[in-house]
């Protein structure tokens, strides 16, 4: 934890060096994403519901997605962008060190620009919050942090996953935005508008909804049944990090045998 | 120390070639072939020794570094480093070592040195006070305390090299890889970085591998190299070993007052001659040179004798030639 | 004509070259066209009002969206062409005897065709044979066919004019990010393809209509799916040509004062 404090400062520093290209960066990152956020707004001006679900619902699920999402941008973009260490020969620098690897890569980037994206969630999550009649207790919001927890862990776990492809082919790994970049615009509505193996894909594949569903219907008083397996659901999602972790040694020890 | 016992290792390689059509049968049915990168490569090195690894481009150098250093795993044979397999304990070895890349760098481009070497500090878990010491240790024998506080994208090639190399040795490693160590430095850098490594290896009984084609590196450095080929170890010895065993010839010059009787000695072939001097080619295999000067001196009123080898340069050359790589 | 053609053939050998990046491209153009398809389609299950647009009319435009979106996103960038720019080395163009404009223009056609050609036919096939709320299907008739013909060839030189200028705005900026990512955000809202335009409230349809953006990615394919009528359509032509005029002329403009600009700092 130390070593990792140790090299975000010295990213930080790094990054102050080019100090207008990082405002414009984090402005624009501020933008694409509020863009999104004006069509969803346009989108309910014309239909005003969507599948039993109000504007300020979605607004919700879509500002807890965002702020997830924009978390592991920050903190796992070094996995994003592993295909250019790997092809640089620099991931061999990085095995002759006496640390984990995920650890290593974990510090090579962090994307502080991602604050224009963040504060873009949060100002969502602020709009849904005046709107939405919720009465907010301690549970509610626990659940919520859990939420946003649990989102940044499946996230960091699919940049892990995507970056476990690069072992094998540094190439097409555009494939892999359809599990991050699509998985952040499917999980920014409620699961429950989709088609049925969309559902089941988002449950049991990658668990979104453990994020954007379950814990969702007990913020808004739709959950029936069992409230507390509503409420901890978010649990499940940052247990996905799991296997993820266990799929990137294999593919380390991939790189080990073959070297490419 | 180190030891490595009849090590291999293949890659597979996919074929592409030009063409539309080629291109779009490559889609379905992609072609392999097999590379031995290295095939039963065995050798020890004690504490203390400077090693040379030399071969041409596509020998095998890399891969074996990168196998000795933990990085790739060998299909098959053993090797112990220090007690510790590099591909087992991946994370205890490479605490022993060090590794240099010259083509690459390990330092932040865009910050001070130094927080580059604090940074590795806290990576390889040094304790404050050892840290400080080998600090000071480094800066002085590498003359870099005027550089540690500036951005390294502004420092020079030789700078960025001594920086480099202090930087894989902050932890105390007590092997030392260097790939290429003085890859497009200018002569006052090498030299600079020779030295270097001669004082470390004799103050500290670092042990030193060093790959590399600038044959003057080795000879600087290096009593013994370790030649391969086509994943093949060739020649493992001393670089007097390599000299007796491949260069058996040796040129002696001569000076004398003027004379132009012919010389003719058994296994001395004239080079070049003129009136007051001659350059001789002696075969070591037919005559020794101190019996050639003395029938020279027969024959002749000697001014000035003086016996050349053939530069290192030209022996390896021949010598890939001998074996074809 | 000859060199374009060979810089063309190349393009389009080295993205076959790079089988698994096309490959990817399909297959995550496709996943999008679907995921776009069911939230829409979520939400005209959730109303009964008619919109100005039908679901079946917008799975095709969507589809099309998908399909040709090498051709028309403004951040298909060349990063050649970004480096020569800030690095100095476009000292050396200057002196090439040709009309750099023209130059750059036909090589940004050359990259978004090869690029659309590789991705477009698979995604467009896969799509024909979907179940029937996602499938795509055959032009709404003949005429809207030859319309969305005409309109997309213009709507490629279209984008290239408008890219060109993103370009030549890097002369000023020198940094490619923060304008290339503004306008790319912007145009991209404005084209349709985040919220289609006939969705879009009427005083922003206004203001669309008013801008270049929508002719390249919107206008071919609605006339596609028969939201577009005849007698509009044949209008919108002349249009996209007037945007092309204007911004041609603008970009040859811009470029010549950057070019002046570059002499009188002597670098």
């Amino acid at each position: 934890m130390k070593l990792y404090l140790r090299y975000v400062s010295v990213l930080l520093k790094s990054q102050m060096q080019y100090r207008t290209s990082f405002i414009l960066v984090t402005v624009g990152q501020f933008f694409i994403p509020f863009f999104m956020f004006i069509s969803v707004l346009l989108l309910f001006q014309r239909f005003s519901t969507i599948a039993g679900w109000t504007l300020y619902e979605v607004a919700l699920c879509y500002a807890v997605i965002n702020i997830s999402s924009s978390l592991s941008e920050c903190f796992a973009r070094g996995f994003d962008t592993f295909s250019m260490l790997i092809v640089r020969g620099e991931f061999d620098r990085i095995l002759v060190r006496p640390r984990t690897t995920l650890l290593q890569i974990f510090g090579t980037k962090f994307e502080f620009s991602r604050i224009g994206r963040l504060s873009q969630g949060f100002i969502a999550l602020i709009f849904s919050l005046m709107y939405l009649d919720v009465s907010w207790d301690l549970y509610r919001v626990l659940t919520l942090l859990l939420m946003i927890l649990s989102g940044t862990f499946i996230f960091t776990g699919l940049y892990i996953l995507g970056a476990t492809l690069c072992f094998w082919t540094v190439e097409g790994l555009e494939v892999v935005n359809i599990l991050t970049d699509g998985g952040r615009n499917f999980a920014q509505y409620p699961l429950s508008i989709y088609q049925e193996w969309v559902k089941k894909f988002f449950t049991y594949v990658i668990p979104f909804a453990s994020v954007n569903y379950l814990p969702l219907q007990y913020l808004l008083n739709k959950a029936n049944g069992n409230l507390l397996a509503h409420m901890l659901a978010p649990i499940l999602g940052i247990l996905f990090i799991i296997p993820c972790i266990l799929i990137w040694n294999f593919g380390v020890k991939h790189y080990k045998s073959t070297g490419s | 120390m180190i030891e490595v016992e009849s090590l291999s290792k293949s890659f597979k390689v996919a074929k592409r070639s030009a063409g539309i059509g080629s291109a779009v049968k490559s889609l379905f049915n992609p072609q392999y072939s097999v590379v031995n990168a290295l095939e039963d490569i065995s050798f020890q090195i004690d504490e203390g020794e400077i090693v040379g690894y030399i071969g041409p481009n596509g020998a095998g150098k890399s891969t074996t570094i990168k196998i000795i250093s933990g990085v790739l795993v060998p299909d098959s044979g053993k090797c112990k480093i220090l007690g510790n397999t590099p591909w087992e304990n991946r994370i205890k070895h490479v605490k022993n070592i060090g590794v240099v890349f010259g083509q690459r760098s390990q330092l932040w481009w865009d910050l001070p040195v130094i927080d580059s070497f604090n940074l590795l500090r806290d990576i390889y878990r040094v304790p404050e006070g050892e840290y400080r010491k080998t600090l000071n240790l480094l800066i002085s024998i590498l003359d870099i305390s005027s550089l540690l506080t500036t951005p390294v994208r502004q420092l020079s090639l030789g700078q960025r090299m001594r920086c480099e190399i202090a930087a894989s040795l902050l932890h105390n490693p007590k092997i030392l890889f260097l790939d290429e160590p003085t890859i497009g430095l200018d002569a006052v850098s090498k030299i600079a970085v020779r030295n270097f490594i001669k004082t470390i290896n004799q103050e500290r009984k670092l042990t030193v591998i060093l790959t590399t084609h600038d044959m003057n590196d080795i000879e600087a450095l290096a009593e013994r190299i370790i030649l391969i080929g086509k994943g093949q170890i060739l020649l493992d010895g001393t670089l007097t070993d390599l000299k007796k065993r491949f260069a058996s010839h040796k040129i002696v010059k001569v000076d004398f007052t003027e004379n132009t009787k012919s010389i003719n000695i058994e296994g001395v072939k004239i080079l070049n001659r003129s009136k007051e001097s001659m350059a001789l080619s002696v075969d070591l295999d037919v005559i020794k040179v101190s019996d050639a000067i003395g029938f020279l001196a027969k024959d002749l009123d000697i001014l000035d004798v003086s016996v050349h080898s053939r530069p290192v340069e030209e022996i390896i050359v021949d010598l890939y030639k001998v074996y074809q790589i | 004509m000859r060199a374009y053609y060979s810089l063309f053939k190349m393009r389009v050998l080295k993205g076959l070259q790079y089988r698994t990046a096309a490959i990817a491209g399909v297959c995550t153009q496709f996943f999008w066209g679907i995921m776009y398809i069911m939230i829409f389609e979520a939400f005209y299950k959730s109303s009964t009002t008619p919109q100005p647009i039908t679901y079946n009319q917008l799975v095709q435009v969507i589809w099309l969206q998908q399909s040709f979106l090498v051709l028309f996103m403004l951040w298909y960038r060349d990063s050649e062409l970004f480096n020569q720019i800030t690095n100095g080395d476009i000292a050396y163009e200057l002196c090439r005897p040709s009309d750099l404009y023209g130059l750059w223009y036909a090589k940004l056609i050359g990259q978004r065709l090869s690029g659309a050609i590789l991705r477009c036919f698979p995604i467009i096939l896969i799509a024909a044979f979907l179940p029937k709320p996602y499938r795509f299907s055959l032009p709404a008739d003949g005429i809207s066919f030859i319309l969305f013909l005409i309109t997309i060839t213009l709507a490629l030189l279209l984008i290239v004019a408008i890219s060109m200028l993103i370009y030549i705005s890097t002369f000023y900026t020198m940094s490619p990010t923060g304008s290339l990512l503004m306008i790319a955000v912007a145009g991209e809202f404005f084209s349709g393809l985040i919220i289609p335009v006939p969705l879009m409230p009427s005083i922003l349809r206004k203001i669309v209509y008013l801008l270049p953006f929508r002719y390249t990615s919107d206008l071919p394919f609605r006339l596609y799916a028969g939201n577009i009528g005849l007698k509009e359509g044949l209008l919108s032509i002349g249009v996209q040509l007037v945007w092309i005029l204007i911004l041609v002329w603008l970009g040859r403009f811009l470029m010549k004062r950057a070019f002046k600009k570059i002499v009188v700092q002597g670098g």
